[in-house]
């Protein structure tokens, strides 16, 4: 008698949970006679709120540190991540719901499951043991992000969700080629399979650096890291605000963090033939993205190609293949969402319907119309410039204190000449806010419940700014991977 | 709660500007007295570390110490010795005063006296920190109010001058980062993590190769060579300071420049003794090039806010010539002239900017007379230019000497041409306000009020100071001296003379 193999669902319950209310969310936008944007707010809650309770019992996980055959990896780096994500996916909604309400836009109620879809693939990916799953997880997050791109059916935006679809699926062409080439050259897509195969000589290296080469492609498009990076000025500009706000933040955090899983586990024993590779992406990336920035007159595209920019701060954590670099890389980006998500949404905000004010003008004199997003938008701006006593600071010191110890020093070195580079520009945006006179009449968005969602994420930058020993316990003990 | 002394004395000013950003509509006037309160308690309270500092000792006092991030081994960590007390008491008297000159600001007022709080804390919190990576943070954060003052509430081209400071200060504190990270990477093992302690980096900085430590010095040189600032770095003051609101121009000649001194003594001396030694000669070459630029190019100056600017240019080059001389008379001098440059260039700023606030310009051709018809404001505007080129019996010349003295024992040229800027110093003071106060006076200022009772009160204590430090310069040096020896010993054991800096100020007859 053959015995039913075992399988262990509580590793992904989360994962159960946002899908399954995905599908709700989707059969009561079809179902009922005129949806309301506030029960699809609850209801994506409830599924955010069930996933979280599903995530925290697995920090005390004592069973094995794969389930599902080897597919699923459980360890506190996955639970971490997974509430991570989910706090901005939670973000992504509150942001959607007052921008449907208040743009004009054509509103669609696919919105909160679509949001849901794509959070599930980020998280799965996050925990993804298997280069298969990995694929998986991509597939699904980047459908749902292709989507959300081109939701509100405006010109713009269609474009973008094109342009997003046809890059994206090329690297994903790219990615999978990198799962069939470390395949091929370790006969297993096991991460950990693949890192025994490597380091027991078992596998062939000069195939596997291959393999890496088209996985980094594949992941240097979804982190936005040059070359890699040509789709994302467009995509964040044309997209939807609330949607740039959770796709800046989420994806980057949830594609870093299966890198961080593919670079340190399964490719762990080519650390030395990656690691330049990563060096060049990274300078690369700090470097093309700070000086392309001060070039732009949209406040989207700036922050798009400052997220250029930030991805080359946390590739320059990666170079140090260690624990010290990994726990700088979530400190990382943990400080990049909580930046991102707030000057995004004050983007939203300022650009009262719609995506009329996205202009750099449209910050002229802010302070003088709205004191508090003014100062709520230079502290962001301060804290992505790296300026103490925000979280920006701190990160930005730990990645450096990683590649420095890992003996990168140079790399530190163009990525402190590239945030003065990127001060210049973030200046600007509070030299026009608060040093220049408004220009023509804008229109006010006075809500306050975006207000109050944006002074989260600011209350978080202040505070694990002073305060980073907040979380810096927790990322120590989630920066060992299990495996 | 005296033991936490310094940290009191450090986030005092804090606490106010947390209530003016949260006491939203505040009136104008609340705004400013809440301010100028907070600046007298922070004055006040930051005396009574005068009364519990140790003169005979040379070490670290006050100390506090309090882990502050575990994981990576930041420590808050603070503590004193005589460079910084002096430096903390100077940048508590000057608050009060710059709050109170500030009494004219119309626009803003309450964001703008938050700013100066912010602004305090910051230097305040850059002159205590023994803690390497706590002194950046306070280091890059002064960047922050110092720049919204500047491009709030400065002259037409303020937005130029502010962006201009700020890129120019967070490049070279770039390199000081990397460098501090790079001390923190070695005095850590494989695992684990490092510290930030300036005492324990000493011991690390001691132990590596002598040219990697060359150039950690250059890193941490070029971070606190664009703040002090030394040619040819200096090219943002000018700007910054011309377009600043007087008590932006005071704040930062009297105090934001002394952080970059301060950090010269404190980070690049006491870390890398041997770089230091080994760069001397270059570093004073610049100091003495930055002295003769300075003077020759304020000497053309027709914009007397200018010419005060670059006159700050020309006698912080004194101050690092003296520190970088390694002689206890150079090293006492260069301390001593941080604190007088302070008080000196602060009372010219005030006086410019009340002298302005007048005439409303800034142009020495378009003034002449004034002493007519205000000769009290003239008057102190005089006393100051005297202090200011080193009258003996002010402050200024008991530190330009002893700087003369201490680098001629190093190197009779450097000696010789430092002193052929004071004469220079000389010209172009007098002749700026002889160019004020003499002549014709225009018609459109034939009318103008003379000083009046805030004025006045602004005035009368820094003035003061000028003549109390001239006459008994020994309340500073004293304090200063068992410092500087220690630098001394420190970078140089050899240059140790039997002459203390002490026993020249005695021969001099300064001591009463």
């Amino acid at each position: 008698m053959i015995a039913a193999p075992k399988l262990e669902f509580a590793p992904i319950l989360p994962e159960l949970f946002l899908c399954g209310v995905a599908i709700l969310g989707l059969l009561y936008e079809a179902m009922a006679p005129k949806a309301e944007r506030l029960w699809h707010l609850a209801l994506a809650f409830a599924g955010l709120i069930a996933a979280a309770l599903a995530t925290f019992p697995l920090w005390h996980w004592d069973g094995p540190s794969t389930v599902m055959r080897g597919m699923v990896s459980v360890d506190r780096f996955s639970v971490v991540s997974r509430l991570l994500l989910l706090g901005i996916a939670g973000m992504g909604l509150l942001f959607g719901t007052h921008y449907f309400a208040r743009s004009g836009d054509a509103y669609r109620g696919e919105f909160y499951p679509l949001i849901l879809f794509a959070t599930a693939g980020m998280t799965l990916i996050t925990a993804a043991a298997d280069l298969i799953l990995v694929f998986l997880a991509l597939e699904i997050l980047s459908l749902a992000l292709y989507v959300l791109t081109g939701i509100t059916g405006r010109r713009n935006s269609n474009e973008a969700a094109m342009k997003y679809f046809l890059l994206g699926a090329f690297s994903s062409a790219f990615f999978l080629f990198g799962v069939a080439w470390a395949y091929g050259a370790t006969g297993t897509t096991g991460i950990t399979a693949i890192a025994n195969a490597l380091a027991g000589q078992t596998g062939d290296q000069a195939l596997a650096l291959l393999a890496f080469v088209f996985l980094a492609t594949g992941f240097g498009f979804k982190v936005s890291a040059v070359p890699f990076h040509q789709w994302t000025p467009d995509v964040y500009q044309g997209a939807p605000t609330p949607v740039t706000a959770f796709m800046s933040a989420a994806t980057k955090v949830a594609a870093f963090l299966a890198l961080i899983r593919v670079l340190d586990v399964a490719f762990q024993p080519l650390t030395w033939d990656w690691t330049p590779v990563i060096w060049v992406l990274a300078a690369a990336s700090v470097v093309l993205g700070s000086v392309f920035a001060i070039a732009q007159s949209d406040i989207k595209r700036m922050l798009a190609y400052s997220s250029i920019a930030h991805a080359g701060f946390i590739l320059t954590g990666l170079t140090s293949s260690n624990q010290i670099g990994i726990r700088a890389a979530m400190f990382y980006l943990v400080s990049y969402a909580l930046m991102t998500l707030g000057a995004f949404g004050v983007v939203m905000l300022v650009s009262a319907r719609g995506e009329e004010q996205t202009s750099l003008t449209a910050y002229a004199g802010l302070s003088k119309r709205s004191p508090l997003l003014a100062g709520l938008m230079t502290l962001f701006l301060l804290s992505l410039a790296g300026i103490p006593p925000t979280v920006g600071f701190v990160a930005k010191v730990g990645v450096f204190t990683a590649a420095i110890r890992a003996g990168h020093t140079s790399l530190a070195l163009v990525g402190v000449v590239a945030s003065v580079v990127a001060a210049f520009f973030y200046l600007r945006v509070i030299v026009l806010m608060y040093m220049q006179e408004p220009q023509g009449s804008f229109e006010e968005d006075r809500s306050l419940m975006p207000r109050v969602a944006i002074a989260i994420p600011a209350i978080l930058t202040l505070a694990l700014g002073i305060f980073p020993g907040l979380i810096a316990g927790i990322l120590e003990r989630a920066s060992i991977l299990r495996w | 709660m005296t033991d936490h002394l310094l940290t009191i004395v450090t986030f005092l000013p804090l606490v106010g500007a947390v209530a003016l950003i949260v006491w939203r509509g505040a009136p104008d006037n609340s705004a400013r007295s809440l301010a100028m309160l907070t600046a007298v308690v922070t004055f006040v309270v930051s005396l009574t570390i005068l009364g519990k500092f140790d003169r005979a000792d040379s070490g670290y006092q006050l100390v506090e110490q309090a882990t502050w991030v575990k994981n990576i081994g930041l420590q808050y960590l603070v503590g004193i010795d005589g460079v910084s007390l002096w430096m903390v008491l100077l940048t508590t008297f000057l608050f009060p005063l710059s709050v109170l000159a500030s009494w004219p600001v119309k626009t803003n007022v309450r964001l703008y006296m938050a700013s100066m709080l912010v602004l305090e804390t910051a230097v305040l919190g850059s002159f205590v920190a023994l803690d390497l990576l706590l002194f950046f943070v306070f280091f890059e954060a002064l960047l922050v109010p110092m720049y919204l003052i500047i491009g709030g509430w400065g002259g037409e081209r303020r937005i130029y001058a502010a962006v201009k400071f700020f890129l120019y200060t967070m490049a070279g504190s770039a390199f000081l980062l990397v460098g501090i990270l790079f001390l923190y990477s070695r005095s850590a093992g494989p695992v684990g993590h490092g510290t930030f302690d300036i005492q324990q980096l000493t011991t690390v900085a001691g132990s590596l190769p002598a040219s990697t430590a060359r150039w950690l010095f250059l890193a941490f040189f070029v971070a606190f060579a664009v703040k002090v600032p030394l040619f040819p770095l200096h090219t943002w003051l000018p700007d910054a300071h011309t377009e600043a609101p007087t008590a932006g121009s005071v704040l930062l000649a009297g105090v934001l420049l002394k952080v970059g001194a301060y950090g010269l003594i404190r980070f690049n001396l006491q870390l890398f003794p041997e770089a230091s030694k080994y760069f001397a000669a270059a570093v004073s070459i610049l100091a003495l090039i930055g002295i003769i630029y300075g003077a020759v190019v304020a000497l053309i100056q027709t914009d007397i806010k200018r010419l005060v600017a670059y006159s700050s240019v020309s006698h912080l080059g004194f101050v690092v010539l003296g520190i970088f001389a390694f002689t206890n008379q150079g090293v006492t001098g260069g301390i001593l002239q941080m604190v007088n440059h302070g008080l000196s260039t602060g009372a010219l700023f005030l006086l410019v900017g009340m002298v302005y606030e007048r005439t409303h310009t800034r142009d020495l051709g378009k003034m002449g007379g004034l002493a007519v018809v205000m000769p009290w404001l003239t008057g102190a505007f005089l006393f100051a230019v005297f202090s200011s080129v080193g009258l003996p019996g002010l402050n200024n010349f008991v530190g330009e000497f002893l700087v003369i003295l201490g680098s001629f024992a190093v190197n009779e040229w450097f000696g010789a041409l430092a002193a052929v800027a004071v004469v220079l110093a000389a010209i172009y003071l007098l002749w700026s306000y002889q160019r004020m106060a003499y002549g014709p006076i225009h018609e459109e200022h034939s009318l103008l009020p003379d000083v009046n009772l805030r004025e006045v009160l602004v005035l009368a204590p820094i003035l003061a100071l000028l003549l109390v430090f001239g006459v008994f310069p020994k309340l500073l040096t004293d304090r200063i001296d068992p410092t500087a020896q220690a630098v001394v010993a420190h970078v140089s054991p050899d240059h140790i003379t039997d002459v203390g800096a002490t026993g020249v100020v005695q021969a001099n007859g300064g001591e009463p």
